[in-house]
């Protein structure tokens, strides 16, 4: 706010007159803007504020200073008032009209952040709360800095009627114009039902709380009505449901305060805007101790192991932050750093659904690949799966088409993009796991890798059909025609041969090869056809 | 960290002739499994109430004949018939209010 200059005596005579009153009334029109302030930092009032705490959420303005740094938080718009007209709207104040905006830093970070108001009209969207939002969703489009929305509303203010959904639509598409500009966060704090959860599902990720972010486009009243369904809010779209079923939820808590905690370390790992490239960190080791890559991998290769464990014997620190742990598990995603700079994880599980690739970990994995492409994140994958999830139910998801997103992504990726093949690489997975022919930069395998367009099993079937239906003994020709295809096939060195794997190395060689090999692609350039865009299968 | 006694929680899948021992996610297995649709059975996708019904039991249909009309969300929706037959059975009459999944008409 700007104050008002030391009036000079002498100048004119009215300015003189006026200097001795201004003096006055500044004192004056201070302490009343103090209380207009206090008036309206107190929301929906204190009754309004209790009810919140007592379903036991934090209100707005406690999220916000309890996400940034201290004292770094900085409003705007706290006097903007609602535009509604019709249903006696005109009586009513709203503070800010139920959302508060403005700046801050996240360890540092600068950031741009709204929280909705639910103690303000049950935080309910009109035009001027969104020209709040679309407001600073501007600002950080011009400034380049992330946005950060805390999502807590009712929905569409119905009174505001039209304007409620233009509220929405405008901020949907500059959603769609910031999406891989600047990184967009979206934190469900609360209900977020109807058109207002589109929004969300746009950003880069999205953060629940157990119990407390609801999610659905149609809710449980109108289910009932139409279709007789009984279903609760927190079993239709609850942080559970979001985190597990559906993947719209990339990071579950279970309070808000360790929500915020994700979000700050989220942000340690991502780059403010995607000219930039996130913020190196000091260089770690792993901690070898407790991650030992020879002693997590079996010995059997039809014994599972969990990959987050290989993860964590590469990289700095042992430290793995892993999105959407909880959906479509038998594919790993997640930020970490070699050497201090950060890269993107894709790695299959073996743990979960043998690895293979399906419909879900498909999307998973496919959104990951291209989030990392816009920010420049490098991408590291680990391939260890047997092939895609077989099953009528896939088929008729259409497997085809998700399967082909992570294909998409990969090809499309121009960020540094490394491979190491750990175990079994059969068929369409081998080539969808960024494989040399999806232009990896370099793919590494390890001795164990078995790289062949089927495992034995499947191919000594096929290929010595005949010699098994003409043998004396099908079941004994059939186990040795397997054991002559495993040695000779199932193996890195076939596919060496032929330059598709640029070195076989030992595992414990592999994070030294892999901060090598970022190192020399830090200052890629990749080129593309010239195009409007491509047409993924969405 | 990999041990060599084998978790209790582990179960069996078989991809291409080989069988993996691996966890199962809660999806997979709530998965639906497949049924062949059977055309001769016309089941209501939503629940409403049933407004005209066209047909006779006996009477002899082509496919994409329509049998009855149900109103459900603010729509009146036609359902017709799946395949060529003769409708065997009419469970419904104008007026019933139905559930969703509730075999209105059966046929040959």
């Amino acid at each position: 706010m700007c104050t008002l200059p030391e009036s000079k005596t002498g100048i004119r005579d009215k300015t003189s007159t006026l200097s001795k009153s201004s003096d006055m009334s500044l004192t004056k029109k201070t302490s009343d803007l103090k209380k207009r302030m206090r008036d309206a930092l107190m929301g929906g009032g204190q009754v309004a504020i209790e009810k919140q705490k007592a379903t036991g959420k934090m209100t707005a303005r406690e999220r916000i200073i309890a996400l940034v740094d201290p004292k770094s938080f900085h409003e705007y718009d706290l006097f903007v008032e609602h535009a509604g007209k019709d249903f006696n709207m005109g009586d009513k104040y709203l503070p800010g009209d139920g959302v508060i905006t403005g700046t801050g830093t996240i360890n540092g970070y600068p950031i741009c952040i709204y929280a909705q108001d639910f103690t303000v009209a049950g935080g309910s969207l009109g035009w001027m709360h969104a020209k709040k939002i679309t407001k600073i969703m501007d600002h950080a489009m011009k400034l380049k800095v992330p946005i950060i929305g805390i999502n807590d509303s009712g929905g569409a203010r119905i009174q505001e009627g039209v304007n409620s959904l233009a509220g929405y639509g405008e901020i949907f598409y500059r959603n769609t114009q910031a999406s891989g500009v600047i990184p967009q966060i979206s934190v469900i704090l609360g209900p977020c039902a109807g058109g207002a959860v589109y929004s969300p599902a746009l950003t880069d990720f999205v953060f629940v709380v157990d119990k407390i972010s609801k999610m659905f486009i149609t809710g449980p009243e109108v289910i009932k009505t139409v279709l007789g369904e009984e279903i609760s809010m927190e079993e239709l779209g609850g942080a559970r449901v979001q985190s597990e079923i559906t993947g719209n939820a990339h990071f579950f808590a279970e309070s808000e305060n360790e929500c915020f905690e994700q979000i700050k370390t989220l942000c340690s790992f991502i780059p403010w805007n995607n000219i930039k490239k996130a913020e190196p960190f000091p260089k770690k080791p792993p901690r070898t101790r407790n991650y030992n890559i020879e002693s997590i991998f079996p010995t059997n290769p039809r014994q599972p192991y969990d990959v987050k464990d290989v993860i964590r014997s590469i990289v700095d620190d042992s430290e793995f932050f892993e999105v959407q742990g909880m959906f479509a598990a038998n594919i790993v995603i997640g930020f970490a750093r070699l050497n201090g700079n950060t890269v993107g994880f894709v790695a299959n599980q073996p743990l979960v659904l043998a690895g293979v690739l399906d419909v879900d970990s498909s999307d998973k994995a496919a959104r990951f690949i291209r989030y990392c492409d816009a920010f420049n994140v490098p991408l590291v994958t680990l391939v260890d799966l047997p092939g895609y999830l077989p099953g009528v139910d896939q088929e008729h998801a259409g497997v085809i088409r998700h399967g082909d997103k992570v294909l998409y992504a990969y090809s499309e990726a121009t960020v540094p993009k490394m491979t190491v093949i750990l175990r079994k690489a059969y068929g369409g997975g081998y080539i969808a796991m960024c494989s040399s022919h999806l232009r990896a930069d370099f793919v590494f395998a390890w001795p164990t890798a078995e790289i062949a367009v089927m495992g034995p099993e499947g191919a000594a079937n096929i290929i010595f059909r005949n010699e098994i239906k003409n043998a004396e003994n099908p079941e004994e020709m059939r186990k040795q025609k397997i054991k002559e295809y495993k040695e000779k096939f199932a193996n890195p060195f076939v596919a060496a041969a032929y330059g598709y794997v640029d070195a076989v190395i030992e595992p414990a060689e592999t994070r030294n090869m892999l901060i090598h090999a970022l190192e020399i692609s830090a200052e890629k350039v990749e080129v593309r056809p010239n195009k409007k865009h491509g047409i993924p299968p969405f | 960290m990999e041990e060599n006694n084998d978790s209790p929680a582990f179960k069996m899948i078989i991809i291409d002739n080989v069988k993996y021992k691996t966890l199962l996610t809660k999806k997979f297995m709530a998965r639906k499994v497949y049924e062949p649709a059977d055309f001769n059975k016309v089941y209501s996708f939503i629940p409403g109430t049933i407004l005209k019904v066209f047909v006779k039991e006996g009477a002899k249909v082509k496919q994409g004949t329509k049998l009855l009309e149900l109103e459900a969300m603010k729509m009146v929706n036609i359902i017709t018939a799946g395949v060529d037959g003769v409708v065997t059975k009419i469970n419904v009459k104008s007026g019933d209010m139905v559930p969703k999944n509730h075999l209105l008409v059966e046929m040959n």
